[in-house]
């Protein structure tokens, strides 16, 4: 590998692996329009725009056209609330985990305290034990809680306390805070205090120099920290796997279920809309903190 | 009060750390304190547990049958050879995706400045597609009636060979792969970013004294850039130890890891105590394999570049 | 208004080490700073100057004693609460606030008007020469133009002291000479009182009009430039100071401020003058500076002139550098060069032999120190 001449075997390497990481999402993408309902093979795309017309397992007319499984996902009121389910759990525990990861940060980088090292280390847990361990622990905590709960207080019927949206929120909060405090950490390893001195120095006192400047200067991290939160329980499986109960499947469990009976293309075309949301999402995101910096 | 709260700085940086400190506290590590007493207690018919203690779950596990003596007929290999099976496609998975992830990682650490953050966007875009989703891509290419065997039997007919399908989906095969495809982006970055760190007069310097490529390579690159690969290490092969979806999806019924056991002694089979012990022994050995790893190499900041 | 802006009454600052002992980072400190006074504290790392200002400004509580702040103590009180502000080592400004916003900052903590705030940014800004440069992020400054602007932000206050921390450590050599002028001259024309932390004693010197001279905690000196250099009080002022010749000793006699003292590396007596008392059989040390001794062919004096042999001669130009071994001690001596010449013999060589003069009233009697 000369540094100075681009090697041949790197250059192969790289068209391969982008080509390896890309395959399989041409794939989804090109048979989310499969005219096939079975979807094992590529039987071309739904041509004719009119009433819905089956040929077997083939659709032959939709009134979408091509785009036939994504109005049949439109229609179907499972996915719809899986997607609320996801989105609801991925913005409220982004939000909480941004909020006391950033203040972790903040106590472990500018201040002493007797519980410092030992905070410290418990964040990288997560980092070091597999999702599935937290799964199972989390899931046999509350389920002894509940159960011991439920009969301490006498509570019968839908008053019981069981898993739901609730329990997987709190878990993925688990999951996401190590990861924005750790990168808020390393930004703010950056910046030494007198930034803060500077502005109390000018008069602020300590909340109007936290808005104004620790706030402004953290906020890179904060958002690159809540991406990062956001992503990891866009994209949970595992745990969320343990900690739903009913009423609160995500995405990624309402596809396994499917995974395990008939699959339509209706997936793919589910997939494809998740690739082009998150896509946009993050690439105005990039936007947008780029203008900032 | 508020003078009290402004000249105390351990009670600020207590107060600033309280809710985080609850959350990794109740929700991880009293969960696996919970975990280690249940994995010494019996399980009930009904998949309860009765908290006593016993090691019959840990015996199990490395294949003595409880009550049955340490003679050889009472010697079952089942759970031990899954502990051994998910260990070794863990070290193959890692190893694997090292030597993908490598060359990638090189070239964009070494391209013009402008295009770098195009080249480690484009490895991040297959990664917000949805883990599931991702193995169910590759249960549509590997089947028999799948993409590749489409691909592979019109090169044939080109060819003018005679072609059967092969039989790749439910075979360990596929699950590496599955593997693979799944963490790669996870080696690419904290590779990428220890890559990029190194002053590019190192390799001139390098070429000054006479060192070759592959000497520069062996003698500069390679252990300069060793943080990121013990960071991309640990955030590869400690989640491949434990995940059951790729198994499960790509490998039927036909290769079991750890993680489908765990997920079967809490589901199906309701028992968790055994599940458990298993999680526990799961933990166990990511931790020695991470401890010895990094002790070796340091727990570099590149764990979260990512 | 009080005869002192600032005053700093027995102060001491203790810190945890990270060993679990204690340090005071500043042991038993009073200073008197003037009203409108140029006032450096001079120090290498470590001997508590930063932390003595830090203390004025408020960043850090004394564990013992007081700090007034024209005339007034100020015990625990906040930084905001303070009417004194403080130009950063590292500039410190608010990277996400352009540079006007970085100066008005401060106004607004105040709740000034904002037509006061522009009038007085813009007059801040063209104090220190940056206007047009409103605009800007302080990103897209040069490391001197930063400075300027960490300046205006604290002047724009109008504070009862200016407290700078090494402000020109960061800058090269030239810009930080121009920028050492230029700040004596704004302190002048602004009147108000600095307090100035710095390790560089050539920049004390040109800036200051006293200088109190710190090490492990300790104030050693407080004095004029002048005084500092010429009348040290001990030898690590003297040698902290510009540079010096040490050599030790014991007195013999004692007229005066006339003492003689017996120099066992020269075997002989060397006469000196004292500042303070000493007495027959002390040990001292004597202090002379190179540019102060004398070389020449001949003997000058009876008294205090030695023959020594050149092993080391160096021109630099405006001087000759020049070590002379003089009996079992090496003299640093600095010789102007006073003729525009090519010839070398006008300049000191190797092995040249010589007499060095140390005269008397140049020579300072310091106390012993150990080490």
């Amino acid at each position: 590998m000369n540094p100075n001449r681009r090697s041949p075997f790197v250059n192969l390497m790289t068209i391969l692996v982008y080509g390896f990481l890309y395959l399989p999402i041409i794939v989804l993408i090109t048979f989310s329009f499969n005219a096939s309902k079975t979807n094992i093979t590529f039987q071309g795309v739904v041509s004719q725009v009119g009433p819905l017309k089956m040929q077997g397992s083939l659709v032959v007319q939709s009134p979408c056209g091509p785009f036939h499984w994504f109005c049949e996902l439109g229609k179907n009121k499972d996915v719809l609330n899986a997607a609320r389910n996801t989105l609801t759990i991925a913005v409220t525990s982004t939000i909480i985990s941004a909020l006391i990861g950033t203040m972790a940060a903040l106590a472990l980088q500018r201040y002493n305290f007797r519980l410092k090292p030992f905070s410290q280390l418990s964040l990288y847990i997560p980092i070091v034990i597999p999702e599935i361990v937290m799964g199972i622990g989390i899931l046999t905590l509350f389920s002894q809680l509940f159960t011991f709960l439920n009969s301490a207080l006498g509570l019968t019927g839908d008053a019981r306390l069981a898993l739901g949206i609730g329990t997987v929120i709190l878990s993925h909060i688990a999951f996401s805070v190590p990861f924005v405090t750790l990168v808020v950490q390393a930004r703010l390893q950056g910046f030494d205090q007198s930034f803060e001195e500077a502005a109390m120095d000018l008069g602020a006192n300590e909340l109007v120099t936290f808005w104004r400047v620790t706030l402004p200067m953290l906020l890179p991290g904060v958002l690159s920290g809540a991406l990062m939160a956001f992503t990891l329980s866009l994209d949970d499986f595992v745990i969320t796997f343990f900690t739903n109960g009913p009423g609160s499947t995500t995405l990624p469990i309402y596809v396994y279920g499917l995974l395990r009976r008939i699959i339509t293309p209706q997936v793919n075309a589910l997939s494809t809309v998740w690739i082009l949301l998150i896509f946009s999402a993050v690439f105005l995101l990039q936007r947008l903190q780029s203008r900032q910096a | 009060m508020f003078q009290r709260l402004r000249e105390d700085k351990a009670l600020q940086g207590t107060l600033l750390i309280l809710p985080t400190l609850a959350v990794m506290v109740g929700l991880l590590i009293i969960p696996l304190g919970l975990t280690l007493i249940i994995s010494f207690g019996q399980r009930t018919a009904d998949g309860g547990v009765i908290y006593t203690f016993t090691l019959d779950n840990y015996l199990r596990l490395v294949g003595i049958t409880p009550g049955c003596g340490f003679k050889s007929e009472c010697f079952d290999p089942l759970y031990a050879n899954i502990l051994w099976r998910s260990l070794t496609l863990a070290l193959q998975t890692t190893a694997l995706v090292i030597l993908l992830a490598y060359p990638l990682s090189y070239f964009i650490a070494r391209a013009p400045l402008k295009r770098r953050n195009t080249f480690l966007f484009m490895v991040l875009v297959p990664l917000w597609t949805n883990f599931v989703i991702r193995v169910y891509a590759w249960m549509m290419i590997l089947r028999t009636q799948g993409v590749l065997n489409g691909i592979l039997g019109w090169l044939a007919n080109l060819l003018g060979l005679p072609f059967v399908p092969l039989e790749m989906l439910y075979t360990p095969s596929a699950v590496l792969v599955g593997m693979v495809y799944e963490f790669l982006p996870f080696m690419i970055l904290p590779i990428y970013t220890s890559l990029e760190k190194i002053d590019p007069a190192l390799y001139e310097a390098a070429a000054d004294l006479g060192a070759n490529a592959a000497r520069t390579f062996l003698r500069v690159t390679l252990p300069l850039s060793m943080p990121g690969i013990v960071a991309g290490t640990i955030l590869v092969f400690i989640p491949v130890m434990g995940t059951f979806i790729v198994s499960d999806i790509l490998g039927g019924r036909q290769v079991i890891l750890i993680g489908n056991l765990i997920q079967r002694q809490f589901l199906d089979a309701r028992d968790p105590t055994f599940g458990s012990a298993a999680s526990l022994i799961l933990m166990v050995m990511t931790l020695i394999v991470t401890y010895f790893y990094t002790r070796k190499f340091g727990f570099g900041e590149e764990i979260v570049a990512v | 208004m009080s005869e002192f802006a600032v005053e700093l009454r027995d102060v001491v600052k203790t810190f945890a080490t990270p060993e679990g002992g204690k340090l005071n980072a500043v042991d038993h400190v009073d200073m008197h700073i003037r009203q409108g006074e140029f006032f450096s504290m001079l120090g290498s790392s470590g001997c508590g100057k930063t932390t003595s200002l830090r203390m004025i400004a408020g960043f850090e509580w004394p564990t013992e004693g007081e700090v007034f702040i024209d005339g007034q103590p100020q015990g625990r009180k906040p930084p905001f609460q303070r009417p004194v502000n403080t130009v950063f080592q590292s500039y410190a400004l608010f990277q996400h606030m352009t540079v006007a916003q970085n100066v008005a900052f401060g106004l607004e903590m105040d709740k000034v008007d904002v037509n006061e705030i522009n009038r007085r940014v813009s007059e801040a800004l063209a104090m220190v020469k940056l206007n047009g440069m409103e605009k800007r992020s302080p990103r897209q400054l040069s490391g001197g133009q930063q400075q300027r602007v960490a300046l205006a932000r604290a002047l724009v206050k109008r504070p009862k002291v200016l407290l700078l921390d090494e402000p020109l450590g960061a800058l090269d050599l030239k810009l930080r000479k121009e920028m050492q002028l230029e700040l004596k001259a704004l302190q002048q024309e602004v009147g108000i009182t600095f307090v100035f932390v710095t390790h560089d004693q050539e920049e004390a010197l040109t800036m200051s009009d006293r200088i109190a001279v710190m090490s492990r905690g300790k104030v050693l000196q407080i004095g004029a430039p002048v005084e500092i250099y010429e009348r040290p009080n001990c030898k690590f002022v003297a040698d902290f100071i510009g540079e010096t010749n040490i050599l030790t000793g014991q007195v013999r006699s004692v007229d005066g401020t006339h003492l003689k003292v017996y120099v066992p590396d020269l075997e002989a007596e060397v006469s000196a003058v004292a500042e303070s008392q000493f007495q027959p059989g002390q040990p001292v040390h004597l202090s002379i500076r190179p540019e102060k001794i004398r070389l020449a062919e001949e003997r000058s004096l009876n008294e205090n002139c030695f023959a020594g042999n050149v092993i080391q001669s160096a021109y630099i130009g405006s001087d000759t550098r020049v070590k002379v071994k003089v009996g079992k001690i090496v003299l640093k001596v600095w010789e102007q060069n006073h003729i525009s010449t090519l010839d070398p013999d006008a300049y000191f060589q190797q092995n040249e032999q010589t007499w060095a003069t140390l005269f008397p009233e140049n020579t300072l009697v310091l106390p012993f120190e150990e080490g």
